[in-house]
């Protein structure tokens, strides 16, 4: 019984941090700040709907345990490759701050790789 | 050997996990899976084998964990508050964090970490330096970088890849 | 109430789904994408407690896997790389 109390309350927290991930998305400026809203909300998110499902019905518990675990993994290399690509192909960060500080420009860009 | 006996042991829970039951002829084939899987992959799976097990380093994989988890909750709270705010109030860069740790598997998960602690994003590393987007830069001075973006998971990490 | 949980899944799929159709670059689409596919996943699970199918989980979890790999090569190639 209590775990299913825990399960409602961990699948709504995890589907409302997937809403609130969907609309930093949208409202984000630019590429790096979605990607920070995009990939944390929805890892959190992702991983609180899918272990509440697996309290819900305790027999499906070790594999939904296995996808959250991959889900925990995966999704902040997606995001690493992302925002590595697209700085390279050329999108700089937004910045409010007119002489803001970005010291990966002076990495030089194309090295390896090819 | 001892590399082995670890990439065996995770890939045989990972197939228990798969199937959820142990019913002989599932376990049979799950043992004769892993070990075929096992020959060809444990020299890239893992650099140090069983010494993952010692009880030591459970402890610290375990302080790991919970440390994570609380980043990863006030991370997703920083990032509602700035979604749910109508003013947006970010003040983004990119930033370099000099890392201490030597192994790099250590480094991956240093830079998973971070990815999934509050405000920050790895864009790159290179050798020793991991290059962080920062949606609220508060300082330049790299000090301070150092102790606000990852000090805490950098001691841990350090005792478990030791 | 999971039928709740699924209606929030669907109005975020849809608030992902306008960024992927608006964003202005080839980034921003595959941003979307990949959010988009995490949300998707999230809500497989829930529609699989729904409809108590234990098949849907298998289903969320390969599809979890091969968007994955799709993300990452689709990064690659925008890099240039491959």
């Amino acid at each position: 019984m209590i775990l299913t109390y825990l399960g409602y309350v961990l699948t709504s927290i995890g589907v409302i941090f997937l809403f609130l991930g969907a609309l930093g998305i949208f409202r984000m400026p630019d590429i790096f700040t979605r990607l920070q809203a995009g990939t944390k909300a929805t890892t959190l998110g992702a991983l609180g709907t899918i272990l509440g499902v697996g309290l819900l019905q305790p027999e499906w518990f070790w594999k939904t345990l296995i996808i959250a675990i991959f889900f925990a993994i995966s999704n902040p290399i997606s995001s690493h490759a992302l925002a590595r690509g697209s700085y390279k192909i050329g999108h700089k960060p937004y910045m409010n701050d007119p002489n803001g500080i970005d010291t990966y420009s002076e990495v030089p860009q194309n090295e390896g790789d090819e | 050997m001892s590399r082995f006996l670890f990439t065996f042991i995770v890939f045989f829970l990972v197939w228990l996990g798969f199937t959820t039951s142990f019913d002989p002829q599932e376990v049979i084939a799950g043992v004769i899976l892993s070990f075929i899987i096992t020959l060809f992959s444990y020299k890239t799976f893992t650099d140090y084998g069983l010494k993952y097990f010692y009880p030591k380093r459970i402890f610290y994989i375990i302080k790991y964990l919970i440390v994570f988890l609380i980043a990863l909750v006030k991370a997703n709270w920083d990032v509602a508050k700035r979604v749910i705010n109508p003013k947006l109030p970010i003040n983004p860069g990119i930033v370099t964090y000099t890392t201490k740790l030597k192994s790099d598997t250590a480094k991956v998960f240093l830079a998973n970490s971070i990815t999934l602690t509050p405000g920050t994003l790895t864009v790159d590393i290179v050798d020793d330096k991991l290059y962080i987007h920062w949606i609220d830069v508060v300082s330049r001075d790299p000090q301070v970088i150092f102790n606000e973006i990852g000090a805490n998971f950098e001691n841990i990490l350090k005792e478990i890849f030791k | 109430m999971i039928w709740i949980f699924l209606g929030i899944v669907l109005i975020a799929s849809i608030l992902a789904a306008i960024r992927g159709v608006l964003g202005p670059t080839a980034s921003d689409r595959i941003i979307a994408l990949d959010n988009l596919t995490t949300i998707t996943t999230a809500g497989l699970v829930l529609l699989g407690y729904l409809f108590q199918r234990y098949i849907y989980i298998d289903v969320s979890l390969i599809y979890g896997v091969l968007s994955f790999v799709g993300v990452l090569t689709l990064a690659r190639y925008m890099e240039g790389g491959l």
